[in-house]
């Protein structure tokens, strides 16, 4: 392999700048912006690693991040003098200083020492049995076959997330919208963008999710970039965030999982044991699990920034008229 | 031994880890140290990478089972980011503080010690 050349070394050094921008900014506005920076520019070293499956999500996920903590750091202004009186003494400093270089010195001896050759399973793995997925992208091919326990997990795991959010909210407000009332913005680039951009990421979104058989794309990618057009339409003011008790988003919510168990649960009598793909009809069975998981990370990504409910539900929802009552009673 | 890319960006990951553990322990202002924590994330994830390019065997430019690992990581770390959001938007609400501490803090400095 050849040398880091110019681009590599810039990049690092713009990486650290952002990085220590997110941590010396005297605003956390102005740290949340240079963590955004961060996330990006993290993205462009995933692409040069060749790494491109991690480089979609992790730039996606990264920006959307970032988003969450700006509008985080506005609403909580206030605070931001009070905290900065508890940081800890010099002293202190110094030694969790010395803690941490020890780590990231610890670290770089490992990325400084490799095993020769490295150990990995892949190229056996993969002359035994990916083509028996059906599937040519093996970052696929490890999510929905080989580790296809571990994606599932993730995919409860961000429902569970999800829920835990929505507790957040006081119970008057339970099955309420989340976020702000939508205010038409004036400002006329941003809803430009946000008419022109949503069809192509809806097409480009679809396209990850289809291509991801052969090459980088798949659940959580296009999942990623529709939930970051979502937001990019709810910023506008073009849409309103669904309440939170809403039977559609339920459903949206929880169709990755319950396609995923089905088809893991339809393995027990259609192949070998559970998760278990029938042979021949892997790559359809992977085709519907995706198709349904981004629906699930899109619409569970796009909840977990519109954060818990903050306006009461309008109309009494059907399902929690008791609850409702009981805290009008209460006031 | 020579420089490779590899270990040019496993070595940013490994400042990067560092440097997010340093904010996560000393930034008071919890939001700072959830993006401390996110700075740290990144990092990981880019040592973890370099050990995937480590594995690049066959015909793969990098071994497929630490990159699937990575992108699940990300969505774990989005959730866990908008939780701690969340929790702490509703500590302000309750409280009209930002603090970790149980009591209001002293006017004086210098004197934190746990946070």
């Amino acid at each position: 392999m050849s040398g880091p050349g110019p681009i590599e070394f810039g990049l690092v050094v713009l990486i650290m700048a952002a990085a220590i921008r997110a941590h010396v900014a005297q605003a956390t506005f102005a740290a949340a912006l240079g963590f955004i920076a961060y996330g990006l520019l993290l993205g462009l070293v995933w692409v040069r690693l060749g790494t491109v499956d991690v480089a979609l999500t992790a730039a996606t996920v990264g920006a959307m991040t970032g988003v969450l903590l700006l509008s985080a750091a506005t609403r909580m202004r206030a605070g931001e003098r009070a905290a900065i009186l508890e940081r800890p003494g010099p002293a202190l400093r110094g030694l969790i200083a010395v803690l941490c270089i020890a780590v990231s010195a610890a670290i770089a001896l490992v990325v400084l020492m490799p095993a020769d050759p490295a150990p990995t399973l892949a190229p056996a793995a993969a002359a035994n049995n990916l083509h028996a997925t059906g599937v040519g992208n093996p970052v696929t091919a490890v999510l929905m076959a080989y580790r296809a326990i571990d994606t599932l997990l993730v995919n409860v795991v961000l429902l569970i997330a999800v829920v835990a959010v929505w507790s957040m909210a006081p119970d008057s407000l339970w099955g309420g919208r989340p976020g702000p009332t939508p205010v038409r913005q004036d400002n006329e680039a941003l809803t430009f963008l946000a008419r022109l951009l949503p069809p192509i990421a809806v097409g480009v979104g679809i396209y990850l999710l289809w291509n991801d058989i052969n090459e980088p794309g798949g659940a959580f990618q296009g999942g990623a970039i529709l939930a970051a057009m979502w937001i990019l339409a709810r910023m506008a003011g073009l849409v309103d965030a669904p309440a939170i008790g809403r039977l559609s988003l339920r459903l949206a919510l929880v169709s990755g999982p319950v396609v995923f168990l089905t088809a893991g649960f339809a393995g027990f009598a259609l192949a070998e044991g559970f998760l278990a793909y029938p042979s021949g009809w892997e790559r359809p069975v992977i085709i519907v699990i995706n198709s349904a998981m981004t629906l699930t990370v899109a619409v569970t990504l796009a909840m977990l920034l519109e954060g818990p409910p903050t306006r009461p539900p309008s109309p009494p929802l059907a399902g929690m008229p008791t609850a409702q009552d009981a805290k009008r009673g209460e006031r | 031994m020579t420089l490779t890319i590899t270990s040019l960006y496993g070595l940013l990951g490994a400042a990067l880890v560092g440097l997010g553990l340093y904010g996560l322990l000393v930034q008071p202002h919890p939001l700072r140290k959830i993006l401390a924590f996110n700075v740290m994330g990144g990092g990981l994830f880019l040592v973890f990478d370099v050990v995937a390019r480590r594995g690049a065997a066959a015909w793969f430019p990098a071994d497929p089972v630490p990159q699937a690992f990575v992108i699940t990581a990300i969505m774990m770390a989005l959730a866990g980011t908008a939780l701690a959001v969340a929790i702490m938007l509703r500590l302000f609400a309750e409280t009209g503080r930002v603090t970790l501490r149980p009591e209001p803090p002293a006017s004086s400095d210098g004197q934190g010690g746990d946070s």
